[in-house]
């Protein structure tokens, strides 16, 4: 073996050739595969890309970097599911760019937050995370409220994600800025063509408490009461989740 | 001789000195006169005229990507950072390309002789910089989880923001520039050849640093991919792409010059942290930009498999740039400074080859649990169990070569730091493949163990054997007598030592209080405690951790000024005797 060593450690480029096909075996056989195997992500009734608004609400969740204390995965343990509720499946971080599952939990899961508290109680505890949870370590987030969400560029972003192959229509890229606004409108005017655009399951109101403007407040708290709230779960079959 | 080593007056230009490790080995070496007097002088015209010709196209198209990106993101940018990204790497391809014409505009200059030291004190003082100012901050965000009235209200500066201002400024400026310093050391020594590149070393280094300065920036301006430790954005991925391809070509071009027959352990290291870390953060980074009006991309893989990519790379960052690439500092600044052979040669392949093939399969072990398909998880913790066995090897090589020097431990605490960075990475290493376990990982998952785990390693290892070899380094490559003050060392060393013990022993409280107060049941069989008090019970340790972080802070601080009093203190008494050609 050294003998062999000892020649391989004469050639500079061979030696870097041999790391490098070494070193990607195990994301050969780790990653490759699970694009190729059928059953990574089952698939699961009522999962649906994000709505714009949802979507600059996760861009939002993503630019403060609250993976650094929020998991978005329970895990399949007693004490994750008694807690946050039914474990994570795969196909409900399917539409994720990048993956939200944090590793850290400085605050607790986020995965189900969806519909569990009031959209006031949400913009609340943001602005002032200490008023409403004594002894929080979270930092306050009221220039939310103070920033007015620019919806513009939620064109680009929804043509990116098609690039990517989420399922957007031309015409719903087209129109991202404007399906923005309709869905925190107070009136919930558009409500149905946003179901139709988007699926039954979408949220339309105003999220913010000041429906008189878009808010970076309307697009978080429409995010997170989003999240966990696409798949019904007492519709599905357990014995196919266990698998 | 052409390029070869003449002196710089440097401590290891001495004929033989140099080579005495791989004498060890059992290995003869041709002296560099036998092989290299059969080049007739017109040979040797041809040759630094052919390199010069290659740097020069090189850098040329490298300056030329990065100037487009960079007036590309100064004519459609819509966003105020991004726009001052747009004008800092234009300023840095300007002030590239007039250092690449103030060079070469002579035509045909002459080589330069001996070894080329300058982005080395580039690198070694970056590295100090981002250390100082990725401690500070690491420190301000400890005391936020203990008072977090220290966010303040206006955003920028909240702990979601500001983590990875800490975590790049260290791993990438600190730890990246000591690499980068290091390695350019140690393969000019262990070659016995130039720097291969009259400026694109330098542009490596002053890329590289373009990248850290446009990450750390941006992060507080919102500029995120939130992906963990590869937050930059695509554009800043794309400098560092460019940088790193500089990088790996400066590396094998001067190893294609080495007189030395055979390959030096350390280069390994350097070489696979230079290879793996390109592959990683290519895969890694595969995202779709929005435009050049927006620094914002989306990942072009989605949940489970972007999931397991990012911690495929997320690991392997730890496993290239903060093990192996570190490990490549050990194998010539531990000999060197203790006197002694490395202690295995078998050792050394095993240990290599095993950290190369096996860190790969183990990013699953950070998704136990999870919506990662079980055979990937069960597959993650084998390999990190086995993972093990190469990692304790370079242990032992490491503590073996101290045999017959141990009275250095004592006296001279550069090699102290190196020691006890040998044991911290046992440590840290024994802890890592422990928490692998899917039932540990069950305690250990979410919670502050994982942060001090990962501080073992990084406080405990990688800092304390950089500031090892830094204190060995800089009066070589600046020519001094020694460092400013050994006494200074060794405060040092003391409070970077408490400091880490504080940190990491808290971390291990905090993190298995919290777990088992997660999964204390009652006899009616519901939960005992509510999550926030989990969270109230973790403020004593959050003390303790920020008090800990405060001292390893004024550990460093005494550390840069001892090396910036060295820096400025006299040249060598009594230079070298120069090697007679």
């Amino acid at each position: 073996m050294q003998n062999a060593h000892a020649k391989l450690e004469r050639h500079s480029i061979g030696f870097a050739l041999a790391i490098l096909f070494v070193a990607s075996l195990g994301g050969l056989v780790e990653i490759a595969p699970l694009f190729t195997i059928e059953n990574t992500v089952e698939e699961v009734e009522g999962m649906r890309p994000y709505t714009p608004l949802e979507l600059a609400g996760r861009d939002i969740y993503v630019r403060e970097g609250c993976y650094a204390c929020h998991s978005q995965m329970i895990r399949t343990l007693r004490s994750d599911v008694e807690r946050y509720g039914h474990f994570s499946l795969a196909a409900e971080s399917m539409y994720d760019r990048p993956f939200q599952w944090g590793s850290k939990r400085t605050g607790p899961d986020l995965a189900r937050v969806g519909l569990k508290y009031s959209d006031a109680w949400h913009v609340a505890h943001l602005q002032d995370p200490t008023a409403l949870v004594p002894g929080s370590v979270m930092p306050p987030y009221a220039f939310l409220s103070e920033t007015r969400l620019s919806p513009a560029y939620l064109e680009s972003a929804l043509r990116s994600l098609r690039l990517a192959g989420d399922p957007y229509s031309p015409g719903q890229v087209r129109e991202a800025p404007r399906h923005a606004a309709w869905q925190a409108d107070r009136d919930a005017q558009y409500e149905d063509e946003l179901r139709t655009l988007y699926g039954e399951n979408v949220q339309v109101r105003d999220f913010d408490g000041q429906p008189e403007r878009l808010t970076e407040m309307d697009a978080l708290v429409a995010y997170l009461q989003m999240l966990g709230t696409l798949v019904d779960f007492d519709a599905l079959d357990p014995q196919e989740i266990a698998r | 001789m052409s390029w070869m080593m003449t002196s710089n007056g440097c401590m290891n230009s001495r004929p033989g000195r140099n080579t005495w490790w791989l004498q060890c080995f059992g290995i003869a070496l041709p002296s560099p006169r036998t092989l290299f007097s059969t080049l007739n002088s017109y040979e040797k015209h041809r040759k630094r005229t052919m390199t010069l010709t290659i740097e020069r196209s090189f850098a040329l198209v490298a300056l030329s990507l990065a100037g487009f990106l960079g007036i590309a993101i100064l004519g459609f940018a819509r966003d105020e950072m991004f726009a001052l990204h747009g004008w800092m790497i234009v300023v840095a391809v300007v002030i590239g390309a007039k250092a690449l014409l103030d060079r070469f505009e002579d035509g045909t200059p002459a080589m330069q002789k001996g070894y080329n030291d300058r982005p080395i004190k580039w690198a070694v003082i970056a590295a100090g910089f981002w250390a100082l100012l990725g401690f500070s901050v690491g420190d301000l965000l400890a005391w936020q989880l203990a008072f977090p009235q220290l966010n303040g209200e206006a955003g920028a500066l909240n702990f979601g923001r500001i983590r990875p201002v800490h975590t790049t400024a260290v791993v990438f400026g600190f730890g990246g520039n000591a690499l980068i310093a290091t390695s350019f050391y140690v393969v000019q020594r262990t070659s016995r050849a130039r720097l291969f590149g009259e400026i694109g070393p330098e542009l490596v280094v002053g890329f590289f640093n373009l990248f850290v300065l446009m990450a750390v920036t941006g992060y507080p301006a919102g500029i995120t991919q939130s992906r963990e430790y590869a937050e930059p954005e695509w554009y800043a991925d794309l400098v560092l792409l460019i940088t790193w391809l500089g990088y790996f070509g400066v590396y094998l071009g001067t190893l294609a010059r080495r007189v030395e027959a055979h390959i030096y352990v350390a280069n390994w290291y350097y070489m696979a942290f230079i290879v793996v870390i390109a592959m990683l953060h290519v895969v890694n980074n595969l995202a779709v930009p929005l435009s050049f009006a927006y620094p914002k991309s989306y990942a072009l893989f989605t949940g489970v498999q972007d999931a397991m990519t990012q911690w495929w790379y997320g690991h392997n960052a730890v496993g290239f740039l903060l093990t192996a690439g570190f490990l490549g500092m050990l194998y010539y600044f531990l000999p060197k400074a203790a006197g002694r052979p490395i202690y295995s040669y078998r050792m050394s392949i095993v240990g290599f080859w095993g950290i190369t093939f096996l860190y790969l399969w183990a990013g699953s072990h950070h998704l136990h649990y999870t919506a990662l398909p079980d055979w990937v998880q069960v597959l993650g913790m084998t390999m990190s169990i086995i993972l093990l066995v190469p990692s304790w090897a370079s242990v032992f090589n490491g503590i073996f070569t101290l045999n017959g020097a141990w009275d250095k431990v004592r006296t001279d605490p550069a090699v102290r730091f190196m020691m006890v960075a040998v044991l911290f990475y046992g440590l840290a290493t024994f802890e890592g493949s422990f928490l692998a376990i899917k039932p540990v990982n069950t305690l250990s998952h979410y919670t502050d163990w994982t942060v001090g785990h990962v501080h073992a390693g990084a406080l405990g290892w990688v800092a304390f054997v950089s500031f090892g070899a830094f204190y060995k380094m800089v009066p070589w490559v600046w020519q001094r007598d020694g460092t400013y003050s050994q006494r200074l060392e060794a405060w040092h060393f003391w409070l970077a030592l408490a400091g880490t013990f504080l940190y990491v022993v808290s971390m291990w409280n905090s993190g298995i209080t919290q777990s088992l107060m997660w999964q204390t049941y009652d006899a009616q069989g519901y939960f005992v405690y509510s999550f926030m008090d989990t969270v109230i019970a973790m403020h004593p340790y959050y003390v303790i951790r920020a008090i800990g972080g405060l001292l390893y802070l004024i550990g460093a601080g005494i550390g840069a000024w001892n090396i910036y009093l060295t820096i400025r203190g006299p040249a060598k008494v009594t230079p070298e005797v120069v090697a007679a050609e």
